[in-house]
């Protein structure tokens, strides 16, 4: 059983997505992704300041075996990107909704109703069962 | 749709308390790619041990008066040079010098020879043999009844030592112990492998893989034998540089290019791509398989184009972070123009022209160089 939390909204391509404050949301991978993917050793985030749109790729995961796509959930301009990840793409695997977050995304409209266009825990649950 | 294939361990990838085995669709079989994850059981065969399901392999038997001289005229590498009980790394080619299979060559007795070639490619070799068979000689596909194990890594053969009744510190790489009994099952055991590492090959009939596959991982779990999948014996083979068919051999890729012309014996006499063969290596080659390193951040992948002077110049057949040296590699076929070392060149990864350069291979060499058993393919 892989680890959904229930403060968080999610995306059919496995990223969550968490409000913090005011018109930021953060987002990374879930902890199913994360075991699906495997061993996480390279991680390439988008630049900060750049603008995005929901369901663009904004970077890439790459595992050992294979490269995925990260795509961004939300519409808006990217303020900050986990750095660490440079060094330690492994925090990925090991926390995934903490310190292997990836990015964080200023919305133009409210964050109400970027986050009313994901997936509920329940909703995601269903998805990855 | 066909029904993907399983070898007869499959029901140990299902079960419970058991690491969870991932399995895959790998050339129409169902098989695991990682246990515990492929960086885990990357470190066991390098520092340890691990134990593979290489059960989908093929094996042929070929037999007769005329089964060497078959073997030879099929085959690059020189088979009369074998004695029985040894066993060397070989190629099939086409009349073009392109590549039908890699494989092993067990020489068993006189009239007696073992072929273990790539799963993908059993209906194709033996298709290929079968057609061009003499009289005199027999071919007899034992793949469906043959089971093979592989335990890979510095501990094997204290591991193995325990189990066999046979003095397997006596034996030597690229040679093989037939009717040897391990765990009380009969099995054929050679000191080859395909990761870089000591180890051996473990030939049994499918109906005692199960048996020997629970007593192998229980007797070994003290000194930390693990499972391993298809995706750490890609990483372990492609760090010591040994190659895949399909990705540095095809049949538009000749063993000359792939770096293995000391597998060809020119002189031995004829064999099927000899002319062609000796025409390359005559004329010289235009194009040959070399070692990439990432310069700039990225990882390169099977089938990324590679550029130099604003041109392509190849593309990689194999690159991955490697687990060993945490290092963005590459195997690359390149233009010989551009495979000189510390060569600049460019990968285009995912549309973005990245730099590395041309290094030295294998990128990994264990450091006891005894040289015990690995086959390169």
């Amino acid at each position: 059983m892989s680890d959904i939390r229930d403060n968080r909204f999610y995306s059919e391509e496995h990223e969550w997505a968490l409000p913090t404050e005011g018109q930021i949301i953060r987002i990374g991978i879930t902890d199913y992704a994360q075991c699906q993917l495997g061993d996480i050793v390279f991680v390439e985030l988008p630049e900060v300041g750049s603008s995005v749109t929901a369901g663009d790729s904004v970077g890439s995961i790459e595992s050992v075996k294979t490269v995925s796509e990260l795509y961004t959930p939300v519409s808006g301009t990217v303020v900050r990107v986990n750095d660490k990840l440079i060094d330690a793409p492994e925090a990925v695997n090991s926390d995934p909704y903490e310190d292997g977050w990836m990015l964080e995304v200023e919305v133009d409209g409210s964050v109400e109703e970027e986050i009313g266009k994901l997936l509920t825990p329940d909703r995601y649950r269903t998805v990855t069962d | 749709m066909s029904q993907l294939q399983r070898t007869p361990l499959f029901p140990f990838y299902q079960k419970e308390g058991g690491p969870a085995a991932r399995c895959i669709d790998f050339g129409g079989w169902e098989l695991p790619v990682q246990f515990y994850g492929i960086g885990r059981e990357h470190d066991a065969v390098r520092m340890k041990a691990g134990l593979f399901d290489v059960s989908h392999m093929g094996e042929f038997e070929v037999s007769g008066p005329q089964a060497e001289s078959f073997v030879q005229q099929m085959t690059t590498n020189d088979v009369s040079r074998l004695a029985a009980g040894q066993a060397q790394y070989t190629l099939m080619c086409y009349p073009d010098g392109g590549v039908v299979d890699d494989l092993l060559v067990y020489k068993r007795s006189a009239e007696h020879f073992m072929l273990v070639v790539n799963a993908s490619n059993i209906a194709k070799d033996f298709a290929w043999l079968n057609v061009r068979l003499p009289k005199g000689a027999e071919l007899r596909d034992r793949s469906e009844t043959t089971a093979l194990l592989a335990l890979q890594g510095p501990l094997s053969e204290s591991i193995l030592s325990r189990l066999a009744d046979a003095d397997l510190a006596a034996l030597l790489p690229f040679h093989f112990l037939d009717g040897v009994e391990v765990c009380g099952k009969k099995a054929l055991v050679s000191r080859t492998g395909y990761t870089g590492e000591d180890g051996f090959e473990i030939y049994c009939g499918a109906a005692d893989a199960p048996h020997l596959w629970e007593q192998l991982l229980t007797a070994g779990e003290p000194d930390g034998l693990i499972p391993a999948g298809l995706g750490a014996r890609d990483t372990l083979r492609f760090e010591a540089r040994l190659p895949l068919y399909g990705q540095e051999l095809s049949d538009t890729i000749s063993p000359l290019e792939a770096g293995l012309g000391m597998f060809v014996k020119l002189d031995k006499g004829d064999f099927i791509g000899r002319d062609a063969l000796a025409e390359q290596k005559t004329k010289g080659l235009k194009r040959k398989l070399v070692g990439i390193e990432m310069i700039d951040r990225g990882i390169p992948r099977a089938h990324y184009t590679v550029h130099a002077n604003d041109r392509q110049i190849g593309e990689v057949t194999t690159g991955t972070q490697s687990p060993t040296l945490k290092r963005n590699l590459g195997l690359a076929l390149l233009d010989i123009a551009h495979t000189g070392l510390h060569s600049e060149v460019w990968v285009d990864v995912r549309g973005k022209m990245l730099r590395a350069e041309v290094v030295s291979t294998p990128f990994y060499k264990r450091s006891k160089p005894a040289d015990k058993g690995e086959k390169p393919g």
